[in-house]
């Protein structure tokens, strides 16, 4: 019973999952599978930065930076013909520990390029070495540093891509390949495949959810809670808070970064605006609008607000929007719009039931 | 032209930018000490003020434009210190930082709808971009007189101000002992106001003098606030006069970087600058490492 009440949100949130997914069926929706798959990716980013900002008390300006470095990383080396440089040394390593294929481009000419898997690697290695030199000086101080340092980091990424004709300067990269995962699974963008990917992704987010909630409730997490509450505090007993917040932030921008590889091969591509500081700010805003440490708040914010900005819904007012509501929720309803809601509904269910203690609708 | 006069060039350019950037620094500065705040929308109130001293200046002469921007700017600072940091101030640190960037965003993009995503600028003060004066060998186009001497008069009127004046002592005052300050019958509140109208109202009038040298765009004030608290980080963050000085170097360092990296990379020597300075010496170059207190901040 004990166990059953802890996995049971996770349970719902699956065959929520799966529900959409029939509703869309019947309603001859299918291809908004195709947005939906694509939010969860980003949820997955929102996810991770809301670890950092709910329980290390940290914001990132750079998560948008991350995202992209994890999806340049794997496009490029996806797409990069490494057979003009097939006799130097470090290519034959490559070539040695299976990281490249011999495939056929758009146009039928044979090409060397990465394995998929390899690219994941080098990006989530990238992303680690460039989240400790960033966090490591930022995260001793007291006070919003790492703020402004993603920032500042956030807008060199994304001049270093528009500058580099290498990762397609404003056009982006695009042709990456499908990635063939084990079990017959694939993940790309083609047409066929799009139910697979939405349960590929689906997928993804649950695992991340669990993750972190095990890391919420792990020794890092009691830790992180005490530095939230009161910094000195936890200094004084013992706690290493630059350690403790910095772990917190690889493992966010590492979050970001997969996540990125994921949804550059399904895309099939990337582009420079995923890079840019308004990206960045806008996962804030959507980890701040689901109350920062509730994660189903932030879920469902998350992958909702993003699906209507992919399906255009909100026009050219795209980016106000987000910047809107991340003022609005963050000065109305510091911890989400779900908590004070599910109080609401509480008080209502106790005033026609009284006695019986309903079940506690934010978990 | 010889290599002595070249990097004469290249300081003069390096000293007109971060004085912008010092200026930024020093708005920075105001409202961190008043309220704890970063706030990431300073860079906003550069872009805003230069903006709307554009507009102005096609209905009327350009001093009563300036002016114009400058008050409408400022009443814009206190406007969001009133509507949201005056109502939220329990809310944690947290919140607020994260309600600056929102606010930047908001700003940012009413400003693309109110205007365009088109460049503009404001005509030279005096003469054109042809005109130069010769200095030491370099040649200097007058704006950067104006830029220089606007920032000049405008830092040196805020020190004045906070040192000879009472209200001025009386901010001063709050940033550092906010209950003492409250005993002592100072309405905190009302400063946290002035520090976001003057913060505000500085960083436009920067926005006015640098227009017609770097030019006016919807998006300038987010590598501004970067580089201006670079700025702030690198005199030490509280410090205004230290921030001056930071914003200089900050400046005169992007220049000299110009004659090494491609100019594309140029805004790599800002945060360059902000690592090296929170790795070495995180307090600034002028501060005093701050002891831990059990105060929230």
């Amino acid at each position: 019973m004990h166990v059953l009440k802890k996995i049971a949100p996770y349970l719902g949130l699956m065959a929520g999952l799966v529900l959409l997914q029939l509703v869309l069926r019947l309603a001859g929706k299918d291809f908004w599978l195709t947005q939906l798959t694509m939010s969860l990716y980003y949820t997955i980013v929102v996810l991770g930065l809301c670890l950092l900002m709910g329980f290390a008390g940290q914001v990132s300006l750079g998560h948008g930076a991350f995202f992209a470095m994890g999806g340049y990383t794997a496009a490029w080396f996806t797409t990069h013909n490494f057979s003009s440089a097939g006799n130097s040394s470090w290519v034959a390593i490559l070539r040695n520990v299976g990281a490249l294929q011999e495939r056929t481009d758009l146009y039928g000419n044979p090409i060397l390029t990465g394995q998929p898997w390899a690219g994941c690697l080098m990006a989530l290695g990238l992303t680690l070495v460039v989240a400790l030199l960033i966090g490591y000086p930022a995260l001793r101080l007291r006070g919003h540093y790492l703020a402004m340092a993603t920032l500042g980091f956030g807008l060199i990424i994304s001049k270093i891509i528009v500058g580099s004709s290498s990762l397609g300067a404003a056009d982006g990269l695009t042709n990456v390949p499908p990635w063939s995962l084990p079990f017959g699974l694939t993940l790309g963008g083609r047409a066929a495949l799009r139910i697979q990917n939405y349960y590929l992704a689906a997928g993804l987010l649950v695992l991340t959810l669990l993750l972190l909630r095990n890391w919420v409730h792990s020794r890092v997490g009691r830790a992180l809670q005490a530095i939230h509450d009161r910094e000195t505090a936890a200094n004084a007993a013992g706690i290493d808070t630059a350690r403790y917040k910095l772990k917190t932030f690889v493992a966010s921008a590492l979050l970001a970064a997969l996540a990125g590889v994921c949804f550059t091969h399904y895309a099939g591509g990337i582009a420079p605006s995923e890079a840019g500081a308004l990206k960045s700010v806008r996962y804030v805003a959507l980890a701040a609008a689901g109350g920062l440490s509730s994660l189903w708040g932030v879920t469902t914010i998350s992958t909702t607000l993003n699906f209507c900005s992919l399906r255009g819904w909100f026009g050219s007012l795209d980016h106000a929007v987000f910047g809107g509501v991340l003022i609005l929720i963050v000065s109305l309803a510091p911890e989400g719009p779900l908590r004070p809601l599910g109080q609401w509904l509480l008080r209502l269910k106790s005033r026609f039931s009284h006695g019986k203690e309903g079940a506690d609708a934010t978990a | 032209m010889d290599a002595d006069h070249l990097a004469l060039q290249y300081l003069l350019s390096g000293i007109t930018k971060g004085s912008i950037y010092a200026v930024v620094a020093i708005g920075f500065n105001l409202i961190y000490s008043a309220t704890g705040v970063l706030n990431f929308a300073q860079g906003e109130f550069v872009m805003l003020g230069g903006m709307v001293a554009v507009t102005l200046a096609a209905f009327v002469p350009l001093p009563v434009a300036v002016t114009g921007a400058v008050l409408l700017v400022t009443i814009v600072g206190c406007a969001l210190e009133l509507v949201f940091f005056r109502r939220l101030r329990r809310h944690s640190v947290l919140h607020l930082v994260i309600i600056t960037i929102g606010l930047s965003i908001v700003i940012q993009e009413a400003a693309l709808h109110i205007w365009d995503e088109k460049v503009r600028s404001l005509p030279y003060f005096t003469g054109n971009e042809a005109s130069s004066i010769q200095l030491a060998g370099a040649s200097i186009s007058p704006q950067v007189l104006w830029v220089l001497g606007t920032v000049g008069l405008a830092v040196l009127a805020l020190h004045l101000f906070l040192r000879r004046t009472l209200t001025g002592q009386a901010m001063r005052a709050c940033s550092a002992q906010p209950e003492a300050a409250m005993l002592a019958g100072i309405n905190l509140n009302n400063m946290r106001t002035l520090a976001f109208g003057l913060s505000a109202g500085l960083g436009a009038l920067a926005g006015c003098v640098i227009s017609p040298i770097t030019m006016t765009h919807y998006e300038m004030g987010a590598p501004l606030a970067i580089k201006g608290f670079a700025a702030a980080i690198l005199g030490g963050l509280g410090n205004p006069t230290a921030a001056l000085v930071g914003g200089l170097l900050v400046g005169i360092l992007e220049a000299a970087s110009v004659s090494v990296l491609p100019a594309a990379y140029n805004d790599v020597t800002a945060f360059a600058v902000l690592l090296a300075v929170l790795f070495i010496r995180p307090h600034g170059l002028w501060g005093k490492p701050a002891g831990e207190s059990v105060r929230e901040h």
